[in-house]
């Protein structure tokens, strides 16, 4: 390699240690493991030791302040057991699932117009992006407050259009209004993800594909159908496996929105995990919560190693 | 030619028209929380009144309650340390980290990469509950130092996973260059490669900020005291009592606390964009 050019000072034993050091930073073997141990230990320390204590808390009846003990597989059953968790393991594929679709329907089409000329389009794809960068804690409290049964001004445009009854629904009160209301926010703050992402795709498709297609008679439907769909098929797999795992472990709408109630109707993992786990203090039934993100977060992973990435990292 | 013209143009004002819905879904909450935040509490609570438009004049009442009746201020310092903090450790890391998986070979450089990759896709809502503990370890329990320590989790993957992207389109030739001269490899990263891959460095950091400065769950479950806490969970927290809600004050933290990103947001739009791109797909 090109160290060649650091080796010209000879190598006598009275070169200094500090040539040596020089020389030693210049290898390949030597630098690299230097540079990622920082990033090495941190994931270490931080990702992967809390992970394995969260699988023996898991396998415990950890209790704050309180010396835990091996119960086996104890919390994982008595979930099952519990309605709480079988109608968050129910939410959590509803809200996922409808999220996921809409957030793909609307992104695929908010790109296509994205895609079209327009008068002012760096700004147009500035506000189209604004709820992805607002912190999210925050911009939900704006929703909460849309949202409100007796001044929010959901309902009070829905009466005013003549498309709701006076007073209105009470959103966050009630089960399936709860449900419609955090996936609807979920979808507004991840939309822009969606739409910008697959602009990025429209983009790289080369113009002559579309004007073959036109010279061979194809319409506009045929054109998206047989042109633009199959090339942005990658795309599309890696936005949704994303959008997956962060959806399906989504914490803050939930808890700004509904707490995840009513009872327990709006509420994912996340929300769960955290109020078994810390409010009532049952660690380890809610740190077995928490891992049943787990499962999907392996699937994600495979997934996007297996087919979307074919050089492997 | 004047009919395909006029043609292609009622085809942008269509195109136009039919964005006009995604626009006020995305926007129109931005707008309704600041118009609530400049409403007097008499217009605010009255059934009466219009919720779309200010009719009895606007009022800083509740910026000011949030300012001075609040911590608002020092929650929003504690933003400010932990963010930068944590934005400025995570980039170095990152960087060292993406620079040695670019560009060099060495003992189980793959299996690094993927390591990376897999801890970039961890939700921070898998191990709060653990980390909790750790950081009562670390004897950081209910301190915003917590958060310095534990944001890099999640923003040192990221910063790897983006700028080992960029690092890549550096062309190698240009760093054997400098090394044949006699430079030693740190110095060609610091003097040759760092210029050239600004960008990428300016987009690691934007987004390392606006995540740190975005996170909620871990700041929610490791602080709690008010000296401690950060922006989003003290507008949350601290304005929310019990069934009480002071609607005016917290759309006005709700505006203020995104004031930052909104900053950094009309400045560097085309990085946010460029950035968001990237680090999915590359």
């Amino acid at each position: 390699m090109a160290v060649g050019g650091v080796r010209v000072v000879p190598a006598s034993p009275r070169a200094s240690l500090r040539v040596r050091a020089r020389e030693l930073f210049d290898r390949e073997w030597f630098l690299g493991p230097v540079f990622v141990t920082p990033a090495l230990l941190l994931i270490l320390l931080l990702v992967a030791y809390p992970f394995c204590m969260a699988l023996w808390f898991s396998l415990s009846n950890a209790f704050i302040g309180r010396p835990s003990h091996w119960v086996g597989l104890q919390n994982f059953v008595r979930l099952w057991e519990s309605d709480a968790f079988r109608q968050t393991f129910q939410n959590a594929f509803v809200f996922a699932g409808a999220a996921v679709a809409l957030k793909l329907v609307l992104g695929i089409s908010l790109a296509l117009l994205l895609n079209q000329q327009l008068w002012v389009k760096r700004a147009i794809r500035g506000a189209v992006l604004l709820p992805w960068v607002i912190p999210t804690a925050l911009s939900t409290l704006g929703w909460l407050w849309m949202f409100s049964s007796l001044y929010g001004v959901v309902n009070w445009t829905g009466i005013a259009l003549g498309l709701m009854d006076p007073p209105g629904p009470n959103w966050l009160g009630q089960k399936y209004y709860a449900m419609t209301a955090v996936v609807t926010v979920n979808v507004w703050r991840g939309l822009p993800f969606f739409a910008i992402t697959i602009l990025a795709g429209l983009v790289s498709i080369p113009r002559e594909l579309y004007e073959a297609a036109e010279a061979d008679g194809a319409g506009p439907v045929a054109r998206f159908w047989h042109v633009t769909l199959p090339l942005l098929k990658p795309i599309l797999a890696i936005v949704v496996l994303f959008s997956t795992i962060f959806t399906f472990s989504d914490f803050n709408i939930v808890y700004v929105l509904t707490r995840g109630g009513p009872i327990n109707s709006t509420h994912l993992f996340a929300t769960l995990s955290r109020q078994i786990g810390l409010e009532s203090g049952r660690i380890g039934e809610g740190a077995a919560i928490s891992l049943y993100l787990f499962p999907v977060l392996m699937f994600v992973v495979w997934a996007q190693l297996r087919f979307v990435r074919k050089q492997v990292y | 030619m004047a009919s395909a013209s006029r043609r292609r143009l009622a085809w942008k004002v269509a195109a136009h028209v039919a964005l006009l819905p995604f626009l006020v879904f995305a926007l129109f909450p931005f707008y309704h929380m600041a118009l609530t935040s400049l409403k007097t509490d008499r217009e605010l609570y009255d059934r009466q009144a219009v919720p779309l438009l200010i009719r009895q004049g606007p009022t800083l009442q509740h910026y000011g309650k949030l300012l001075w009746e609040t911590a608002f201020l020092t929650w929003t310092t504690n933003s400010l340390l932990v963010t930068l903090l944590s934005t400025f450790v995570s980039l170095v890391i990152g960087t060292i980290a993406a620079y040695a998986l670019a560009r060099l070979k060495f003992f189980a450089v793959g299996t690094f990469g993927t390591g990376i990759f897999v801890t970039y896709l961890v939700p921070t809502s898998l191990l709060f509950l653990p980390l909790a503990q750790v950081v009562n370890w670390l004897g950081l329990g209910d301190s915003k130092w917590a958060l310095v320590v534990t944001y890099p989790t999640f923003l040192v993957p990221f910063c790897t996973w983006l700028l080992m992207g960029y690092f890549r389109t550096v062309p190698k030739e240009v760093e054997e260059c400098a090394m044949v001269d006699g430079a030693t490899r740190i110095q060609a990263l610091l003097r040759i490669v760092l210029p050239i891959a600004v960008p990428g460095l300016v987009c690691a950091a934007l987004f390392a900020f606006t995540l740190s400065w975005n996170e909620f769950i871990y700041a929610l479950t490791f602080t709690s005291s008010s000296d401690q806490i950060t922006a989003s969970v003290g507008v949350t927290s601290d304005l929310i009592r019990g069934d009480i809600y002071f609607w005016g004050p917290l759309m006005a933290g709700a505006i203020l606390g995104s004031v930052p990103i909104v900053i950094l947001y009309v400045f560097f739009l085309d990085y946010y964009v460029s950035g968001l791109t990237a680090g999915a797909l590359k």
